[in-house]
């Protein structure tokens, strides 16, 4: 096990995106992580009609002790990882406080209003420049990009979750990983999602 | 890649959704026969039920709809079986009319109601309230406050249907039911068992008779006993396990609450830090409530606060206990929805339990500073735009309201679509072009469009449309289209015919060739369903977009009862659909004329698929390949024949 200890208890984790980002694939992984490591975990999900186009979050809870509110309150979040930039920023403001970390991929998924013009998406270096200026621990790395270079952007969750271990702020190993995620994909699909992960690690590290 | 919830290592910990703990406690319970319906958020339940259900001797359906579902259950429960049936809050109005009857009748092998609702309609129409079922049918109720009571509780509820020898209801909600939290692995049994129906003994005998719920006139020979079967239930609620509360002996403050709500209770008392001056019951048996228990409970404080969502169920039953006893347990002050310090409507969050406390408690509590909150709050506004929800890429839904819209328009006298409960309930929202008039529950829009197309004779010059989906159709909308190809009701039914139940996440119908354990199964034919009913009936395909439109307009204009148009295209999520696309669809530059196309970007601004962009600096759609599902849809609207398809090789 990993020698890191969490500095809250619950620590609370929200993976935000767009449906169909595999949101809800990434945050199962990670909370089997957790569980593999001895920890009580919560998770708290939207599914259903609300992820037709829309937003959609995980929260997790992490602790020594017990369940927790699948619902963060208010300004609770201890770390926020987000598939799509929007979406975190949104989150941050419902979730954040000064002491955050926030991992962001950089990739916009564009609302249908902004498709119709009825509204506008910002720049993305906009975005960074206004997150930045609120929380001092930010990262925005380009996962869907870099999925795209293997040919498979749904390959961004895990890119991000291989970020997020690499970040060394949780207690968990790329062997917590392997483990979970070859009790989730078929067995030829192992090697895929390893190699998504080590990439998302070595961005961060770079 | 391995199934979890069958493991079966004793005192193993898995990460498990509610759904999958409820399904692990009846495993553990040794359960036969499980049968469901599909809803938001109870749908996981049969569908972890179906993937063990060979290994562990298990009969699981997705029933035509809740009420059989109900009675498949009943029958192998009658039989010695332990089962289940399990349900969204709405399907326990559809099921209704059985379960009161079934409850007069009472059950032999143990039975459960798991009904999953959903506070804050998360995923539903609305966020009805199915405790109240409990109270009206005179059945248990039992609630479970995370996830390892959603697998001991329902382990515990077998025992007690066997032990009252009739059904006992749990009730789930979303943040319980599609939340996941560690659970602790018990036993499991063995697999054998067998099913016999004994019906030789004497009338109204629970062990040998006939089950039957009829005793006309003289109620005190049945509803009697079922009212001593409920308070054998409470006896056996003052002792029940699950029920628990934590905090100083006499609290400044008792809160008492069940399911999701404890979580909230316990993150609000523990970020408060105000352990030493409240305390929290928490009850697993709702109903009906063990009165020593709450009644001992009550005397502990002065003042009461009941936190839960949707209706003031547990509050005012609560407050009938303290009624009653209150030369013992005093005078109290209420707090919960009644004096709102909880909102009456919408679903609950930690947030909204500390706003209330810190009334009560009068306690002053800033979880971030307000400068930091004003100014991300005025980020978010500014640069974080709203997603409204919207069909897929590639949804054959987007191309059957685009037609509908266009020929309703076209036709001229001012006709609407009644809508039904599916995917397409999203016919009311722009996206779906703001087409569909009426929304109320399944199978309804044919129901309304059968009575609306009646008002000929009042002077109604309007075209009657209704629109329902494959599963609905068998659900609830064959009744009412048989009423009104009887009646000769002149209305169209659109069926949208997406090969599966969709929006829960593609379970098989009556019309599929499986079933949900994956056996073949008889497939019925809508279309010659449609016929035999002696209705008149099309078919066509969604993405022709000429076709599908001028067969409307026809259908229309055709005045002699009831109509069938079925537009057959598999979901864009659909295993055969799903990650391939028919067409490789991009934008020639050159030939977009943007803003100056005829309805000023026809593509984006109306049509709205999100998978065509605009590039704001060169005023040109794009197609955001990621996105794009490959339909083509949008090149044969485009009417400059700037978007251009090629079918993938």
């Amino acid at each position: 096990m990993n020698s890191i200890n969490l500095d809250r208890d619950p620590y609370s984790i929200i993976i935000t995106g767009v449906g169909g980002q595999g949101n809800v694939m990434a945050s199962r992984v990670m909370g089997s992580m957790f569980v593999t490591n001895g920890f009580s975990v919560t998770i708290g999900e939207t599914f259903g009609a609300s992820q037709r186009g829309g937003s959609v979050m995980s929260h997790l809870r992490i602790s020594k002790k017990s369940s927790w509110s699948p619902q963060i309150p208010r300004g609770g979040a201890d770390m926020i990882v987000s598939l799509e930039p929007i979406e975190a920023v949104r989150v941050l403001a419902a979730y954040g406080n000064p002491g955050v970390i926030l991992l962001s991929n950089t990739r916009p998924i564009f609302p249908v209003n902004v498709i119709k013009g009825e509204a506008t998406y910002p720049a993305i270096e906009d975005i960074k420049t206004a997150v930045k200026n609120s929380i001092s621990h930010a990262i925005f790395i380009d996962a869907t990009e870099e999925a795209l270079k293997m040919e498979n952007p749904i390959l961004a969750n895990i890119i991000m979750l291989g970020a997020v271990i690499g970040l060394n702020i949780l207690p968990l190993e790329r062997d917590d990983f392997h483990k979970a995620i070859a009790e989730r994909v078929p067995h030829d699909k192992i090697d895929v999602n390893m190699d998504a992960f080590d990439l998302g690690t070595r961005l961060v590290r770079q | 890649m391995s199934y979890l919830i069958d493991d079966n290592r004793e005192g193993i910990q898995h990460l498990l959704m509610g759904n999958e703990a409820i399904v692990r406690g009846a495993l553990e319970a040794g359960i036969n026969v499980a049968a469901g319906y599909p809803g938001t958020p109870s749908s996981e339940i049969i569908e972890a039920f179906s993937k063990i259900a060979r290994d562990r001797n298990i009969y699981a359906e997705w029933s035509t709809n809740e009420k059989v579902a109900m009675e498949v259950a009943a029958a192998a429960s009658f039989a010695g079986l332990r089962s289940l049936c399990v349900m969204k809050q709405n399907g326990v109005n559809v099921a209704s009319d059985f379960l009161l009857h079934l409850a007069s009748s009472g059950t032999r092998g143990g039975m459960l109601l798991v009904t999953c609702d959903d506070p804050g309609a998360l995923s539903s129409v609305n966020e009805g309230e199915s405790r109240l079922f409990a109270k009206l049918v005179e059945i248990p109720l039992l609630e479970p406050g995370d996830f390892q009571e959603a697998k001991d509780l329902t382990k515990w509820a077998f025992d007690l249907s066997e032990k009252i020898r009739n059904l006992v209801m749990i009730r789930s909600v979303t943040r319980m039911s599609h939340a996941s939290g560690n659970v602790k692995f018990g036993s499991l049994p063995d697999t054998n068992a067998h099913a016999e129906y004994r019906f030789d003994g004497p009338l109204l005998d629970m062990e040998t008779g006939p089950m039957i719920s009829m005793i006309v006139a003289a109620p005190e020979l049945q509803h009697g006993p079922q009212q001593e079967k409920l308070k054998k239930a409470a006896q056996l609620f003052e002792d029940c396990p699950f029920n628990t509360y934590n905090g100083p002996e006499s609290p400044e403050l008792l809160i008492i609450t069940s399911s999701a709500c404890t979580l909230y209770v316990r993150e609000a008392v523990n970020l408060l830090n105000i352990e030493d001056r409240v305390g929290i019951l928490k009850l697993a048996t709702t109903w009906p409530l063990p009165p020593n228990l709450i009644k001992r409970n009550l005397m502990r404080s002065k003042a009461v606060f009941v936190v839960e969502e949707v209706l003031p169920t547990l509050e005012e039953n609560i407050k009938i206990l303290a009624a009653e006893t209150a030369l013992e347990t005093g005078i109290k002050t209420f707090y919960g929805k009644h004096s709102g310090h909880i909102p009456s409507a919408g679903e609950l969050n930690p947030d909204i339990v500390i706003s209330a406390l810190t009334k009560i408690l009068h306690i002053d509590y800033r979880p971030v500073e307000p400068s930091f909150e004003q100014k991300t709050a005025k980020m978010a506004a500014t640069m974080a735009p709203t997603r409204e929800m919207t069909f897929c890429p590639g949804c054959p839904h987007r191309a059957s309201f685009w037609s509908i819209h266009n020929a309703i328009a076209l036709d001229g006298r001012n006709g609407f679509v009644c809508g039904d409960i599916g995917c397409y309930v999203m016919g009311t929202l722009p996206g779906g072009y703001s087409t569909v008039k009426t929304l109320h529950s399944m199978g309804s829009g044919s129901g309304l469009a059968s009575g609306f197309g009646k008002l000929k004779q009042f002077g109604i010059e309007q075209p009657v449309l209704a629109v329902c989906g494959d599963s609905t159709f068998f659900h609830a909308a064959m009744p009412a289209l048989t009423n009104a190809i009887h009646h000769k009701s002149p209305f169209t039914l659109i069926l949208l015919d997406n090969s599966g139940t969709a929006m829960t996440g593609f379970q098989p119908h009556p019309g599929s060739p499986f079933d949900v354990m994956g056996n073949t199964a008889e497939a019925l034919d809508i279309e010659a369903i449609c016929r035999a009913m002696g209705g008149r009936v099309e078919i066509a395909d969604p993405f022709n977009l000429t076709e599908t439109r001028e067969m409307l307009n026809y259908l229309m204009e055709y005045k002699d009862g009831a109509k069938v148009l079925i537009l057959r295209q598999a979901c864009a999520l659909s295993p055969e659909r799903r990650g391939k696309k028919k067409f490789d669809v991009s934008v020639d530059e050159s030939i977009c004329i943007g803003e100056n196309c005829g309805c000023d970007r026809l593509c984006t601004r109306i049509f709205g698929c999100p998978g065509i962009t605009w590039d704001t600096e060169k005023k040109v759609s794009r197609i955001d390949t990621i996105i794009c599902a490959g339909c083509g849809v949008c090149a044969d609207i485009c009417p400059a024949g700037a978007i251009q398809k090629k079918e993938v090789a």
